[in-house]
């Protein structure tokens, strides 16, 4: 499936990409979203971004919610006026049949508060399941987006169930020889659950995220946008640890999301200066 | 005369925007029309969504030419005068025309403006339409958007048919130029879809499986749910919101049935409901006895060539993992008590300046365990010492527990089952089912037309939260102003009068709002003392000034709340058909904080003005009371007149009382007594102590009947006694009497507010 997407947007002039290797919440935070969303610059791209969610892990007990899952992204700048069909050529190519599935768009203003983006567009459901997000990006990291990207980011386990038919994620075939998605994954599930939840070291989590702060300011100072994002996308991460440890109360939590969106906002600004653009 | 078709195709827009989408099309479209003096017989949208439709019929193939006339100076002005009239009318010499003004030969210009061709006043208006479209949210697209002033729409504006009578309205929006193509389903018709006008459009598309016409397609989903639901044995949980929502997400609407496991149903039916609705966009349905049953209807896009058995499975999948995590919820939420959970409100600002969500509970517990120690609040009419001490305990538990909730997964997840979640979770752990159902029923009744609590715990834990959100919010003057209610405080206030009124609770406000303070006043103040001196000076019977701090914040906290409650009660009374004047005049009496009493006195009011008896009096008051307002301008307007006096005096709490006339002993009458006026006299002795009496027993019909007693009196008075007498000890006196017979009447009510 993902070889087909692959061939698919490749043949539709996207760069093939790698995933980013750092642990993150979605795709959007790849430099090769957010920084690249920026700019007058042409950009299209592709590629898979395991994500981390530490709220979202249920054990291995969910058949379609997991901490760690796979996303497909794709990235046009600017966005084509033909973007809805070639999505939907897409999902064909992978074996969804528009005709046998109820594919649908339905509104879902996407809103990151810690990159201090925003973008209008729907999340794509099939027979009722959302399987992909699709947005055209209004802002990035604060700044307006001239011109608008369009991204698409496909849910590759959700997609599979569907193509495969199976009603739970760790049922999905593997490889087509008797390994399931569950024999790889579900007991990564049930452990990092654990840890996400009962067992991560709260004290260690709010140091690294001083530190991730402390380092990204540095990174800020000697104009160095990328090393200074890669920390916000860090601090980040371990907030949403920090979230899933329930040791963020409410009123901290606007506190802890405004500083991360003040690093990626940051290191937005030092991107787009050191490129030269203006704002 | 002749139709025009408007299309503007565009990527999909949101449901629930499009009703009003119509609207504004509608408006713009009639507002481009008249501003071109054009009008059309008739006007329709309709929505998809994918497009905008708009219809308009009988429209004229021209504006009306029009003639304008423009006076110039006098044929014998100077050339100068005459060249910039000229410039000005754009016009020669030689087209004017002179006229005699006033015996003067005058130029005028006379420009003829031909009629428009309406194709082209539309050729501008479709433009400017879709420029100006004030949608809630928009955004930018494309290559066009390198800069931030290109076209903003909904979603991308992907095309535009403008036909009038069969002919292409020649226009550009931003590179999108007009045509008489579309598209038709997105996955049931391939290519383009022509249509010549209004006539074909909505059939060339139904051919290629759109159906225009939004309201067709909730017609379809309305009954087709309820008959989809029906074959399997079930009945639909009708949705109208749901219904309109899904025909704003679907061209061609197919409603199918789903089912799924039955051991889901241990989750409380609310949570199922709202998971499908909310979520899923699914109608719920129930079986005969009326409980949920395990199935759903969802509406899809298209008639899929399996019939739809793929789309039900997959749709089957994602409600069972939906619920599936709603039972994670409801089982993860059980593994800690409310009492564990409320921990964790300590965590939570209910408002900057009044503290955690934790410190409100605290301060709701105190006033409901209060309510029900006074017997405010009582589980039967004689309940007594210990009943009164089991239910108090039983509220302030309730009320340490009742926000508990709103930490727990399932709260976080649906904000809408706050409370009932509470009382669930309360019920599990096996609390007192009065206690479960207070946590459940606390934020009852929320709006007009909603049940009112009346199990006595319920009530207490109701009533303290919503006194606590007032006075808390009154206390820091935030207090509504016109359209400004960001607390939605007047939705309080009506809950508390809704919730006293109908448990008929003898509460007064300001020992309620007193003992928000006890244990909060300075150490050497004596607190029952404290509220007994706040109370007589509200009563009209000051013992001194009010001073201290605390004192003084609870005065102006006390007066914003009784007028705040006074206007409640007003548009409340007066939606309950009650006559307004009357209402002011029992409100004018101020000194009153119990509202069961204040309505009671009300309605004996309405009572006794319908009547022959009260209309008369009414006469009789007034005629004395305008003599008295000529001959004796000193106020002397009843305990009303304190709150004005205080208010008049900068808001000062420490105000002065006039005192009532005191009238000279009978004794000691210097002149000898008309009958009329003996009457008066001796009826008033006997009026005022029934009255008072009448008044002291909270009969306020008997009160009034006592003072219709002095009816007949008060007309021979002013039959027969001259009150303007010479004589100045004479003149004095009666003055005096007809005061005192105004103040007896104003022991029910200021009858100067009652019109009539």
């Amino acid at each position: 499936m993902i070889l087909t997407l692959h061939n698919f947007w490749s043949q539709h002039g996207c760069l093939i990409l790698q995933p980013y290797d750092m642990p993150m919440g979605a795709g959007t935070f790849h430099t090769a979203t957010t920084l690249r969303a920026l700019g007058p610059d042409p950009w299209n791209a592709a590629f898979v971004q395991p994500c981390r969610r530490p709220t979202d892990g249920r054990y291995g007990e969910n058949p379609n919610r997991l901490q760690h899952y796979y996303q497909y992204q794709v990235i046009l700048k600017p966005s084509p006026g033909n973007i809805q069909q070639l999505y939907l050529d897409s999902l064909t190519a992978i074996g969804v049949d528009p005709l046998l599935h109820d594919i649908r768009f339905v509104e879902d203003d996407w809103e990151s508060p810690t990159l201090g983006a925003w973008g209008l567009g729907w999340e794509v459901w099939c027979d009722g399941m959302e399987v992909t997000q699709f947005t055209y990006f209004q802002q990035m990291g604060g700044f307006d987006c001239k011109p608008v990207a369009g991204e698409l980011t496909y849910g590759l386990e959700r997609l599979a169930m569907y193509i495969q038919g199976k009603d739970s994620v760790y049922d999905l075939d593997f490889n087509g020889r008797g390994v399931t998605y569950g024999d790889v994954f579900l007991e990564n599930e049930r452990q990092m659950s654990a840890w996400n939840f009962e067992h991560a070291n709260t004290d260690s989590l709010f140091d690294a995220f001083r530190k991730a702060v402390a380092e990204c300011e540095n990174c800020l100072d000697a104009k160095l946008p990328i090393p200074a994002y890669e920390q916000a996308i860090q601090a980040s991460h371990v907030f949403n640890l920090l979230q899933a440890r329930g040791v963020i109360s409410v009123a901290e939590r606007q506190a802890y999301m405004g500083r991360v969106r003040d690093l990626a906002k940051g290191s937005c600004q030092a991107w787009m200066e050191k490129n030269g653009w203006a704002a | 005369m002749t139709d025009f078709l408007l299309e503007l195709l565009s990527e999909e827009i949101p449901a629930r925007m499009q009703a009003k989408a119509r609207t504004d099309l509608e408006k713009l479209f009639a507002d481009q029309l008249a501003a071109a003096g054009l009008k059309a017989e008739s006007l329709q949208t309709f929505s998809t969504p994918r497009r905008l439709v708009l219809i308009a019929r009988g429209l004229p193939e021209t504006t009306e030419a029009v003639s304008e006339e423009l006076k110039g100076p006098p044929a014998d002005a100077p050339d100068a005068a005459v060249e910039g009239f000229l410039r000005k009318a754009g016009l020669t010499r030689d087209a004017l025309e002179t006229r005699d003004v006033k015996g003067r030969a005058t130029l005028f210009a006379v420009i003829a403006k031909p009629g428009r061709a309406t194709a082209d006043v539309l050729s501008d208006a479709i433009p400017a339409i879709v420029r100006a479209f004030p949608w809630p949210k928009s955004m930018r697209w494309g290559a066009a958007s390198q800069t931030t002033e290109s076209l903003r729409w909904v979603r991308p504006l992907q095309g535009i048919i403008a036909l009038l009578g069969g002919y292409v309205v020649p226009c550009e929006v931003d590179g999108l130029v007009a045509g008489n193509t579309t598209v038709g389903h997105r996955f049931h018709h391939k290519g383009a879809v022509t249509v010549s006008g209004v006539e074909d459009y909505a059939d060339a598309l139904r051919a290629a499986h759109v159906i225009v016409d939004h309201e067709e397609r909730a017609s379809i989903i309305r009954d087709g749910a309820v008959k989809a639901a029906a074959d399997a044995g079930f009945v639909l949980v009708e949705d109208e919101g749901l219904v309109v929502e899904n025909a704003g997400l679907t061209e061609w609407p197919v409603p199918l049935l789903g089912r799924f496991d039955p051991a889901f149903l241990e989750v409380p039916p609310e949570v199922i409901q709202l998971t499908a609705r909310v979520n899923q966009k699914y109608f719920v349905v129930q079986d005969a006895s009326g409980a949920l049953a395990p199935a759903f209807v969802c509406t899809a896009n298209i008639a899929a060539h399996d019939g739809g058995r793929a789309i039900v499975a997959g749709n089957e999948k994602v409600l069972a993992a939906r619920l599936s995590d709603a039972r994670f919820f409801w089982e993860l939420d059980q593994k800690k008590t409310l009492e564990q959970h409320a921990e964790k409100l300590k965590n939570i600002v209910f408002h900057e300046k009044l503290g955690t969500v934790a410190d409100k509970v605290e301060r709701v517990a105190k006033l409901a365990r209060w309510l029900c120690e006074e017997g405010i609040i009582k589980s039967s009419p004689s309940s007594l010492g210990e009943d009164r001490e089991h239910l108090a305990t039983l509220a302030e538990k309730a009320a340490h527990l009742c926000k508990a909730d709103l930490v727990t997964e399932m709260v976080g997840e649906f904000p809408e089952l706050q409370g009932l979640m509470g009382g669930y979770y309360a019920a599990k752990e096996g609390l007192d089912p009065q206690v479960a159902a207070a946590i459940r029923d606390h934020y009852k009744p929320v709006g007009q037309g909603d049940d009112v609590p009346t199990d006595p715990v319920t009530v207490a834990v109701s009533l303290a939260d919503k006194l606590d959100t007032l006075f808390s919010f009154f206390s820091h003057e935030m207090i509504p102003s016109g359209s400004r209610d960001p607390f939605a405080l007047r939705r309080s206030g009506l809950a508390v009068i809704s919730l006293v009124s109908r448990n008929q609770l003898r509460l007064p406000l300001l020992d309620a709002l007193a003992e928000t303070q006890r244990g909060l006043l300075l150490p050497d103040i004596n607190f029952d003392e404290w509220r007994s001196s706040i109370r007589a000076t509200f009563e009209g019977n000051p013992s001194g000034p009010i001073d201290g701090l605390a004192a003084v914040i609870m005065w102006a906290t006390l007066m914003s709340v009784s007028d705040f409650f006074a206007d409640r009660l007003k548009v409340q009374q007066r939606e309950a058909g009650v006559r307004h004047d009357l209402i002011d005049a029992v409100f004018a009496l101020g000194g009153e904080d119990d509202l069961v009493r204040l309505l009671a006195r009300v309605k004996a009011l309405q009572g006794f003005v319908e009547t022959g008896e009260g209309g008369n009096l009414l006469a009789g008051y007034k005629r004395a009371a305008n003599i008295l307002k000529k001959e004796m301008p000193s106020p002397l307007e009843g305990r009303g007149g304190s709150r004005e006096a205080a208010e008049g005096e900068g808001k000062s709490p420490t105000f002065a009382q006039s005192p009532l006339p005191t009238l000279p002993p009978e004794g000691e009458r210097a002149y000898e007594l008309e009958p009329a006026e003996a009457a008066l006299i001796a009826a008033l002795d006997a009026a005022e102590p029934a009255a008072d009496a009448a008044i002291a027993a909270e009969d306020f019909e008997g009160a009034m009947a006592a003072l219709a007693a002095l009816r007949a009196p008060i007309d021979a008075f002013f039959e027969s006694v001259t009150v303007n007498d010479a004589d100045a000890a004479k003149r004095e006196a009666r003055l005096n009497l007809l005061a005192r017979f105004r103040a007896a009447v104003h022991r029910v009510a200021d009858f100067s507010k009652i019109e009539g």
